[in-house]
């Protein structure tokens, strides 16, 4: 039961990880159509930004931190949307899709050819312990990551529903017709969605990278989990998002320690064809809404 | 859709297969692999353009379909004593029905579901190709796989094998030329077309959907079978997914839709690299830049822009410049 308890909080974590990839994704998707399989290279390259400003330019830590995560959101949330969504999106869903998987594939040699193919450490936010709370033993920075992500999630919730721009936010990825009549700026509120996309990607690489080290080839399988969260949640939620990403996290942990190791990936796999069997709309999705 | 055009196409292929039967001519065995290699991506790319360009799927796994023809001809012909021929029809039919298995669930929903459960299936063959050591050799890969040995004579050499591919090529062009000629194909163009017009002039769209990403699939697995006696020795890198990915871009560059547009695809993805040398491992950035590029200004690829310069030169107005319609 215990060693049950630390593999279920070890998924919640990773977990955590992938719901934050999958809402970005789903943001994104709602307001501008916009399938992004780039999205696992969006998680991987931030943690590589970093590393490099500290090994190429010297930085201390904490200003390569800032300064990697501006850059960041700087390239893949206002350039991304600006180089390849907008000369893209008129000639359809289907080209932007197919680009941003150059884009996935730029972004994974520039980083190996760029900085480095060796896994590289990553500085961890807290200590790399584990506490005893009543015969479990807990890994700090497993609970620190569910803390940050929760946060992060919450004040994302927060934003949306109870602010002025959250809410034109969500018309606009409603209706944005009918939000470009009541006045709401939608091209300015896509734009935001990719910022935050940005950001909580940025996030999701600084949180995961003390765990499984920083390394060019780390987004495909960030990438194919949060795509599974976002299916398994409702391709169009973010609380289905959230859901699914800590569904899939938790299943994962609990496959590679009670299945097998090697077919850890599969488990997920199995998951996505059977919701897409059973349910379709996701396990929170309804057809017919299409709230942020 | 002038009779002139038809046999362009037919022609061209035709053509071109003549001369790239006597092209190795000096070439030495380097440079005869790299054509066979050519040709032998051409045709997962061709299968893919059928998925793509012509039914409007997204498969993301057309590597790991490749992955399953190779790997089914590797071991039916090293290790059960299979003829190639025979490796060659199971490896496409095996395909085939992994194709079917895998998109009528997917393709029950939406069509944009298929490549998130392709995306997957891609994941798995590479999960099963490297763990199951007592089959697929895991990470040592299968080595010492025979070429086929045609009418009695061997071709082990480079340029026979070359030959050999030139002729297996040629004919899964023309078979998938005649396909998309047939009602089966135009049913195919309607459905990319006008879905909703499809399914009311009675084409089903469900199952045409599925069939066409079934072929594309075995294509795929045709392409293996031809993979594994090229270079002798498999593993599984080569049928990763960013694999897929990459094939999906040479569809996307030679111009998805048209019939040559895979083999101009297939050019750029593996032959250019040949020549591109001195950038180092920077070729496949360069590869991915020059389609976002060809995607910002052409959709249409590299034929579909020498289209746009060829019209533009006989001044003629462009009318209904989808690709299929006019290369068809």
């Amino acid at each position: 039961m215990a060693e049950f308890l630390a593999y279920l909080i070890a998924g919640l974590a990773t977990g955590a990880i992938y719901a934050l990839a999958a809402i970005g994704f789903t943001l994104v998707w709602q307001t501008s159509q916009t399938i992004n399989f780039a999205q696992g290279e969006f998680v991987m390259l931030p943690a590589i930004l970093i590393l490099a400003a500290v090994k190429l330019f010297g930085l201390p830590v904490w200003l390569a931190v800032i300064a990697g995560i501006a850059a960041f959101i700087a390239l893949f949330g206002w350039g991304f949307k600006l180089v390849i969504v907008d000369p893209m999106i008129r000639h359809g869903v289907l080209p932007l899709a197919i680009a941003t998987m150059a884009l996935s594939i730029i972004m994974k040699e520039g980083a190996k050819d760029g900085f480095t193919a060796e896994a590289q450490r990553f500085p961890s936010l807290v200590p790399q312990e584990t506490v005893s709370l009543l015969g479990i033993s807990i890994s700090l920075q497993h609970v620190a990551i569910i803390i940050v992500a929760c946060l992060a999630i919450g004040a994302l919730q927060w934003f949306v529903t109870q602010t002025k721009t959250g809410r034109q936010m969500q018309a606009s990825a409603q209706n944005p017709n009918v939000a470009l009549i009541l006045g709401i700026p939608v091209a300015q509120m896509v734009m935001l969605t990719f910022l935050i996309n940005a950001a909580l990607a940025a996030l999701a690489s600084i949180l995961i990278s003390p765990i499984y080290l920083a390394k060019f080839s780390n987004g495909e399988v960030i990438g194919l989990f949060a795509f599974i969260a976002a299916i398994v949640g409702g391709f169009n939620q973010v609380r289905g998002a959230l859901a699914g990403g800590l569904l899939v996290g938790v299943i994962d942990s609990l496959a590679a320690a009670y299945i097998s190791t090697s077919y850890r990936l599969a488990v997920p796999l199995v998951l996505l064809v059977a919701i897409i069997l059973v349910k379709p709309e996701g396990l929170f999705g309804r057809k017919e809404e299409r709230g942020v | 859709m002038s009779a002139s055009r038809v046999d362009g196409v037919l022609v061209t292929l035709i053509a071109g297969a003549a001369i790239l039967w006597f092209a190795p001519a000096g070439m030495g065995r380097y440079g005869t692999y790299v054509l066979s290699l050519w040709l032998v991506t051409a045709v997962a790319v061709m299968g893919l353009n059928l998925t793509l360009g012509i039914a409007g799927l997204k498969s993301l796994a057309q590597a790991a379909f490749m992955g399953i023809g190779a790997y089914a001809t590797a071991l039916l012909t090293t290790k059960a004593g299979v003829g190639w021929f025979s490796a060659f029809a199971i490896s496409g039919a095996l395909c085939f029905a992994a194709g079917l298995l895998l998109g009528f669930p997917a393709l029950r929903v939406k069509a944009h579901y298929l490549a998130f459960v392709t995306l997957a299936f891609s994941t798995l063959v590479w999960l099963v190709l490297r763990n199951e050591q007592w089959l697929t050799g895991g990470v040592f890969g299968i080595s010492n796989i025979p070429r086929p040995v045609v009418f009695g004579v061997r071709t082990d050499n480079a340029l026979p094998f070359h030959r050999f591919v030139v002729a297996v090529t040629l004919i899964l062009a023309l078979i998938l030329w005649w396909l998309v000629r047939s009602p089966w194909g135009r049913a195919f163009l309607a459905l990319r077309e006008n879905p909703v017009r499809a399914a009311s002039l009675g084409v089903n769209i469900r199952a045409y959907t599925l069939l066409a990403f079934a072929i594309g699939s075995a294509y795929a697995g045709f392409a293996g079978a031809l993979y594994a006696p090229l270079v002798e020795f498999i593993d599984p890198s080569p049928f990763q997914l960013s694999a897929s990915f990459f094939l999906l871009l040479m569809v996307v560059a030679g111009g998805s839709g048209y019939q040559l547009g895979p083999f101009v695809g297939a050019l750029l993805g593996v032959v250019l690299p040949e020549w591109l040398r001195f950038t180092g491992g920077l070729y496949l950035i360069i590869f991915a830049a020059i389609v976002i590029g060809l995607l910002i200004a052409c959709p249409q690829g590299v034929l579909g822009l020498i289209e746009r310069g060829w019209t533009a030169i006989r001044r003629r107005p462009m009318v209904g410049n989808t690709p299929v319609k006019d290369a068809v």
